[in-house]
């Protein structure tokens, strides 16, 4: 574990029906997979032996196909779903170890959650959902709807506070999810397919209303997604869920160039390159003989190159916000991660590096 | 069998027999109500007091008064000045056809009925939507509840309580608290599971997840329930008369027997009054509450 792991977890389970302490055994120590599981005892797996690290300020994608236990994963993080075996360690304390008023308070200041179809109270303003986290806190009405009024600023609904739910399109629906669970201001942010259910050019905004917020606010967020262009998007590390178990997990570069298998390989075939992978992903921190403007280390690959027009051999600083040169690029790594790889079974496995791309 | 008939006459306990069980479940129940009846009366002092204070202050203050505070209940919670003037015609014509007090007295016993339907009704409701073995042993008995003949259960409340107002509200409540305690129970298991689960999520506690959020989405469907609960109360209101209770009733009781046609619709006619009112008076607040689903 790495001083900057925010959510360990490890070894964890989860077994649906009638008696799911009886069929751990059998999928944790005879390997039984999950068709089987059903069809021949009765029970539903839903997460198989997850072990995983969320480091803190990251956008950790969790990707995999409907019924991959995406949602099942993401609800034992607040213990809305308990396990049938393993831990989840947040900042060092075992989730599971918390009493009922400790898990409350968990969730009131440390864990908020986003959700695929809103969950909205149909019952209160946008002012009044957005407010509510703060007033089960026990924060008074009118300090928490000043602080209300702030984020609802900040998603871009300002005007709309008195508002019911059930007047908003789906897009400004999520909004209010959004600054909901922002007002907490817990440090560890909860998407389950917040995204999922909008429209392809609301989602593209929501994901940039997203992508601003976190630049500035550095939450831990585990988000997850169906969609692959979105996990490539907003995901500083991305997990990838079939059938409960987590098959590969890196950073979005190493997923993209070294798929660890063919259902992988699979997904992310069709994905341009050169628009999905940004600089940083390619650069070195050796800024010597570098020249010419900076690239951000958040260009695509694909902007990268017109960087590239009228000095191919060169190299180029690239810089990051708000801490200037870090480090330099050049065209022949441009050009090797846009190429496709090819891969060849198992020795494309990925170890996961310590080396942050982001 | 010694008796070869008994594939022709249904073999019945003989009466003899029936008269000795019924005599020794009258005796048994008389005994409980000469030890306890006296502290059971008590226990239901403060019931008498709320009921009589009820009545006078309707019987006392000024007819105009009445009729004003009872519109502005109308318009706030209907925002209808259709309803408005419902109320205030139906109330000056009761009066004018001089059945205000009786209408008063039943005013005050449908409100006191309510009142305690409602605050027994709706804790019942929440903790049988916990538990469906609850649930399970809840409705056979409200079942039991409804479909009782209602003069049956005078029988019990006279012996215990003897004549009058006590018995009077207890045996309305009866009758009459069946569809709160259901619609409260059905209404808190419609609420949508995953703006709980949202709830949970923020770290609600059961408290708060109750009063904030199963109660206020549970709020027309217990409305609905207390809308039934009124007008089933106020069907009582002859039945009930018939012990004591005094109101809207009795004129049509002695309407009944000595056949005082026109005396007996003009009363009714009150009664049809009081329930379109309150019909449509929870009816619209009912309305009103769910207007966040079309807010627009
Ligand atoms: N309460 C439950 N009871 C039984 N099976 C469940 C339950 N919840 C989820 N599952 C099963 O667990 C698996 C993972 O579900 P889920 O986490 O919802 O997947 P995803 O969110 O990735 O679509 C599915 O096979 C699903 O049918
Ligand atoms: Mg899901």
């Amino acid at each position: 574990m790495t001083p900057e792991s925010k959510i360990a977890i490890a070894g964890l389970y989860k077994i649906f029906g009638p008696d799911p302490a009886a069929a751990l055994p059998l999928v944790r120590d005879r390997g039984i997979g999950k068709t089987e599981l059903l069809e021949q005892h009765g029970h539903v797996l839903g997460l198989d032996n997850i072990s995983m690290t969320v480091r803190q300020g990251d956008v950790h994608v969790v990707m995999g196909l409907s019924g991959s236990g995406k949602s099942t994963l993401i609800r034992h993080l607040n213990r809305l779903i308990e396990p049938t075996a393993g831990s989840i360690h947040v900042d060092g304390t075992d989730i599971m170890d918390l009493s009922p008023r400790a898990l409350r308070h968990f969730r009131r200041h440390r864990a908020s959650m986003v959700f695929q179809r809103f969950a909205l109270h149909p019952h209160r303003t946008v002012l009044g959902n957005v407010a509510y986290g703060l007033r089960v806190q026990g924060v008074k009405r009118a300090t928490a709807e000043a602080r209300a009024r702030g984020w609802i600023e900040r998603v871009g609904l300002s005007g709309f506070e008195d508002r019911f739910p059930t007047a908003l399109s789906g897009g400004m629906q999520q909004r209010v999810g959004l600054a909901r669970a922002l007002a907490t201001d817990s440090d560890i942010l909860l998407m389950d397919e917040a995204f999922s259910a909008l429209d392809p050019l609301i989602r593209t905004d929501m994901q940039g209303v997203l992508l601003a917020l976190q630049a500035e606010l550095r939450k831990t967020i585990v988000f997850i997604t169906h969609d692959l262009d979105e996990a490539l998007r907003l995901g500083d590390r991305i997990a990838i869920l079939r059938d409960g178990a987590v098959i590969q997990e890196g950073t979005t570069p190493e997923i993209v160039m070294r798929p660890a298998d063919a259902y992988i390989a699979d997904f992310v075939k069709d994905i341009n390159r050169a628009r999905v992978l940004r600089v940083k992903a390619v650069m070195t921190s050796d800024r010597a003989g570098a020249r010419g403007p900076a690239v951000d280390a958040q260009t695509t690959l694909e902007e990268a190159l017109t960087a590239f027009h009228d000095d191919p051999s060169g190299r180029r600083p690239v810089s990051r916000e708000g801490e200037g040169i870090v480090g330099s690029v050049g065209l022949p790594e441009i050009l090797r991660a846009i190429e496709r790889p090819d891969i060849s079974g198992s020795d494309a496995r990925v170890t996961p590096q310590a080396r942050a791309a982001g | 069998m010694a008796d070869p008939n008994w594939l022709i006459d249904f073999p019945a306990i003989d009466d003899a027999t029936l008269r000795a069980i019924n005599r020794a479940i009258d005796d048994a129940y008389l005994g409980f109500t000469r030890t306890f009846g006296a502290a059971i009366e008590d226990a239901f002092l403060p019931l008498l007091r709320l009921m009589v204070w009820v009545e006078q202050m309707l019987l006392g203050a000024p007819w105009w008064l009445v009729i004003a505070v009872i519109a502005g209940l109308a318009w706030a919670a209907s925002r209808r000045p259709a309803l408005v003037g419902l109320v205030v015609g139906s109330f000056l014509f009761i009066g004018i056809m001089g059945m205000w007090e009786d209408t008063m007295r039943t005013m005050a016993m449908i409100a006191v009925c309510t009142l305690m339907a409602v605050t027994a009704g709706i804790p019942i409701g929440v903790l049988m939507s916990r538990s469906d073995r609850l649930k399970g042993a809840v409705v056979p008995v409200l079942d039991v509840m409804q479909t009782m003949p209602s003069f049956v259960y005078l029988i019990p409340v006279v012996m215990l309580l003897g004549l009058g107002k006590v018995p009077g509200v207890l045996a309305v409540v009866i009758y009459a608290i069946p569809p709160v305690i259901r619609l409260t129970d059905l209404g808190i298991r419609l609420v949508n599971e995953e703006v709980l689960e949202a709830t949970d999520a923020f770290g609600a506690s059961p408290w708060q997840r109750l009063w904030g959020v199963q109660v206020p989405l549970a709020l027309p469907n217990i409305m609905a329930g207390i809308n039934q609960t009124i007008m089933m109360a106020l069907s009582m209101v002859v039945v009930a008369s018939m012990i004591g209770v005094k109101g809207l009733g009795q004129p049509v009781l002695r309407a009944v027997t000595n056949q005082y046609f026109a005396m007996g619709v003009l009363n009714g006619l009150a009664v049809v009054l009081l329930a379109i009112i309150f019909d449509r008076l929870t009816q619209s607040y009912g309305r009103r509450l769910q207007r966040y689903r079309d807010d627009a």
